[in-house]
């Protein structure tokens, strides 16, 4: 049997491709951002190593770590519903996304953290710099500089999840497809244009990453290599 | 406890038997795959390390949903029928292909390149500098990655309960529809995969740990 591709019929629907697609953004934007600030949270409360702190985030990002992002996100809106928070389908989509990659980040974070040199950290306390100002000027400086590499791949990745929040039928740019293939049949012709549109956001993603990693971290633009 | 009936539980534990074959086909499939792109990519000629990499790079910059949908409805339009289980096991292969094909480029390349010029001199042929002096010293540097990501192989088989396939995830949506119990079910079906995951992601870290690779 002789199969013939045919776009035209997917591709009449462009303007719900964009929109899709500006629902993704959307969300894998939202997803990353509050993310970050989580996983950075998470990760300072890990490298504390003691008190209960340390133990919840600890706990958190491995039941987060070893578990599917499709049962995390059947749990926040199914789950959650049922015993009685409801919540929309984007709430929902953010939510569970959120609370995902704040695991994965809180972990690159971690290792970040763990890869400053102890003595630059006695030298801040010398100086009598408070716990807040060594966080914010000597640690994660160039923790986070260290692992930018990893963390874009992390949100690059993230992104690339997102199309599992189609499961429940958050609009995004993969449950639009699923709506026009049902409604032309042309399945493969569809998801073709749509991982098309995934290659391009995952390329617009890096680039923007690394733009902003060297907008950052000055000492990388300066001399051209990692920390 | 649960307030699921035994059958409803044996039916979890039947689609979580079928996650764990899943995970295996994927991890066989995927690995011979993957082997090949990591040799590919590092002995090949020019334009065949460039077409490995390309591969690398679609597959990566996909998400699996649409790998997944694509040989599912892909394979039917070239005219083979296929069940399930085995387009679910294709789109994972080609997908877990392309992360373990990297994972093993680096630890190909992570072996000191003196090794190889030492087995030359040595007048070894190709298989058996690779077989011999390369391959025993990768296989050590890549143990602990891909332990590690076997982790998300096991995760992502859930993937496959939206083309039909009932493994766990599937099985846990057709016992909620009957029940309307979510919070139950799908807590206890994250539990099962916590069960498998996290002895891996813990065993992966010990390799790690003590391999050391990194600080040698």
């Amino acid at each position: 049997m002789r199969y013939e591709l045919d776009f035209t019929a997917p591709l009449v629907y462009w303007p719900d491709l964009l929109l899709g697609a500006a629902t993704t953004v959307g969300l894998s934007v939202t997803a990353t951002v509050l993310g970050f600030g989580l996983g950075v949270v998470c990760a300072v409360a890990r490298s504390g190593r003691t008190g209960a702190a340390a133990r919840v985030a600890g706990a958190y990002v491995e039941a987060i770590r070893n578990t599917p992002l499709l049962v995390q996100i059947f749990i926040v809106y199914f789950g959650l519903a049922s015993v009685g928070f409801k919540i929309g389908v984007f709430t929902a989509a953010i939510l569970a996304l959120v609370i995902n990659v704040g695991a994965y980040t809180g972990e690159i974070v971690r290792a970040g953290i763990e890869s400053v040199p102890r003595s630059q950290l006695e030298a801040a306390q010398c100086l009598a710099l408070s716990r807040w100002h060594v966080l914010r000027h000597v640690v994660l400086p160039p923790a986070i500089e260290r692992v930018w590499p990893a963390l874009t791949s992390q949100y690059v990745l993230l992104m690339l999840a997102s199309s599992i929040t189609s499961q429940i039928s958050t609009e995004e740019l993969t449950a639009v497809a699923n709506r026009i293939q049902s409604d032309t049949f042309r399945s493969v012709e569809t998801y073709l244009i749509v991982a098309a549109a995934y290659l391009a956001l995952s390329l617009l993603m890096r680039v923007l990453f690394w733009a902003a990693g060297s907008f950052a971290f000055p000492r990388r633009r300066r001399l051209g290599v990692p920390l | 406890m649960t307030g699921l009936t035994p059958e409803q539980l044996l039916f979890l534990l039947r689609g979580f038997g079928w996650t764990i074959v899943l995970s295996l086909l994927a991890f066989a499939g995927g690995g011979v795959l993957g082997f090949a792109l990591a040799l590919t990519r590092v002995y090949a000629a020019r334009p065949l390390r460039f077409a490995a990499m390309l591969y690398i790079r679609l597959i990566q910059g996909t998400p699996l949903l649409i790998v997944l949908f694509l040989t599912y409805f892909g394979l039917p339009a070239l005219g083979l029928v296929v069940d399930p289980l085995v387009a679910a096991a294709i789109g994972l292969s080609i997908y877990v292909s392309a992360y373990l094909g990297e994972i093993w480029r680096g630890s190909l390349e992570a072996v000191p390149r003196t090794q190889e010029e030492a087995a030359i001199c040595l007048a070894l042929k190709w298989h058996q500098r690779l077989l011999h002096v390369i391959l025993p010293q990768a296989v050590k540097i890549a143990t602990p990655p891909t332990v590690g990501f076997m982790v998300q192989i096991v995760k992502n088989t859930s993937l496959a309960s939206t083309i039909g396939f009932v493994e766990l995830v599937r099985a846990g949506q057709m016992i909620n529809n009957a029940t309307f119990r979510p919070f139950i079910v799908f807590v206890l079906i994250a539990a099962l995969y916590f069960a498998v995951c996290y002895p891996l992601s813990a065993w992966s870290q010990r390799l790690e740990r003590s391999f050391d690779v990194g600080h040698r």
